[in-house]
């Protein structure tokens, strides 16, 4: 499903970190997003998942065919593997958890605990959530954190079949994962030089008026 | 819906989930109260209604701070802001689940521990149909504060703060209607108002709660 924005401002806290970030991405396409720590990849990316509202600018899709990945996995730890699973398959109406339990190989785990599962295991079962979503763009920030080379390739498998459904995705990442329609944008250009002051009255917010 | 509903109760029941506590904590107020004031019955009977009441209030909020807290620190209110579910939706679906894991056993079990305050029997329905209609406010309300101070590090003696005020109403009215009741009096007015209280809680607070959350979000 392709997807962009225009012209693009979005703002973290009180401080606008970005502005005039403008793309578009093709279905069956992946961006790559590309700066330094604190460039504002993180900030894009709620943006985008619809979790921070744009200050200005447009986005050309509509933010519920977005799934987002965040840094924290977003287990419960008291529940099994397959019960987290079969939680989110009920939020988005999936029935069947088989195929990300297949694509990330997480049929041995299934009856494991989230709190006994290594860090590496935990991000497996947080990004094999994705494939429950049925959602076309996935927005996904530092996906591959704590995975070995192994579990990189699976997931670079699961991207390239997203994207061959003609889903697209973007993701900040720093390792090459191989994937063959990868566009790379380096957002650190559209860092906002004009920064707000914080105002400690919440009602100057104009979110709140 | 029912996914998030039967996950939060399997949360709460399972280790660690604080169910029980709001009950434990309950049990030991009333327990303590004859220490305090006397053995004298008289005095307890004529006092039970309101400890009873102040303590399934003050039971309820034990558990108030783990409605949004937990699932946001994890990454999961993130994950529920972004699902097809409505935010609306799920605030109240966990005032749901949390009154069904502090309420609802709290209501079963006030009858029992009234028996400790020496409460007069005629009472004792009065005081399950006063907390039956009443505790679904307390989760509404609660929930409310919990979103409010979702995110901000030892918030839950924040809540506390916030919300304690805006139990007063229920209090007031579920009391009233215990003490009446056990007195002989009608009490339909009290418990009208009380199911007023919580109707109007149960239909707006869930917008409220809502908006809270994704001002905290952001």
């Amino acid at each position: 499903m392709k997807f962009g924005v225009e012209n693009l401002s979005c703002r973290r806290g009180d401080v606008t970190v970005l502005t005039g970030v403008s793309f578009d991405v093709a279905a069956g396409e992946a961006l790559i997003l590309r700066a330094p720590n604190g460039a504002g990849k993180t900030t894009l990316l709620r943006c985008l998942a619809g979790l921070t509202p744009p200050v200005s600018g447009r986005v050309k899709f509509s933010t519920d065919d977005v799934a987002y990945a965040a840094h924290a996995d977003g287990l419960k730890s008291q529940l099994s593997v397959e019960e987290n699973l079969q939680f989110w398959a009920d939020i988005f109406g999936t029935r069947d958890i088989m195929p990300a339990v297949v694509a990330f190989e997480l049929a041995d785990l299934l009856t494991r605990r989230a709190q006994d599962l290594s860090a590496g295991q935990k991000r497996r079962l947080s990004l094999s959530r994705l494939m429950l979503t049925g959602r076309m763009i996935w927005a996904l920030d530092e996906p591959t954190v704590s995975l070995d080379a192994e579990n990189v390739a699976r997931f670079s498998a699961a991207v390239i079949g997203h994207l061959a459904q003609g889903g697209s995705a973007i993701m900040a990442t720093h390792i090459d994962l191989g994937l063959p329609s990868a566009r790379t944008l380096d957002i650190s250009p559209f860092r906002a030089i004009l920064q707000d002051t914080p105002s400690d009255d919440p009602f100057l917010d104009e979110a709140l008026q | 819906m029912i996914a998030l509903l039967r996950r939060d109760i399997k949360l709460a029941i399972r280790a660690g989930g604080g169910f029980g506590l709001g009950l434990a904590f309950f049990l030991i107020l009333v327990v303590l109260v004859p220490f305090g004031v006397g053995p004298n019955s008289d005095i307890l009977a004529r006092i039970a209604p309101g400890i009873l009441w102040v303590g399934a209030l003050l039971s309820c909020l034990l558990s108030l701070d783990r409605i949004f807290q937990l699932d946001y620190e994890d990454g999961t209110l993130d994950l529920l802001a972004t699902a097809p579910l409505p935010l609306e939706a799920a605030a109240s679906l966990k005032a749901l689940s949390h009154w069904l894991t502090t309420g609802l056993p709290l209501t079963v079990a006030a009858p029992f521990l009234g028996v400790l305050l020496s409460m007069p029997s005629e009472a004792t329905l009065w005081l399950v149909i006063s907390l039956a209609l009443g505790t679904p406010a307390l989760s509404m309300l609660g929930t409310f504060g919990a979103a409010l101070t979702v995110g901000l590090k030892r918030g839950g003696l924040l809540v506390s703060l916030l919300v304690l005020p805006l139990y007063m109403p229920t209090l007031i009215f579920g009391a009233e209607a215990v003490r009446r009741g056990a007195e002989g009096l009608p009490t339909s007015s009290a418990l009208l108002f009380l199911a007023a209280i919580t109707a109007g809680c149960t239909a707006l607070l869930p917008f409220a709660s809502a908006a809270a959350l994704r001002m905290n979000l952001r």
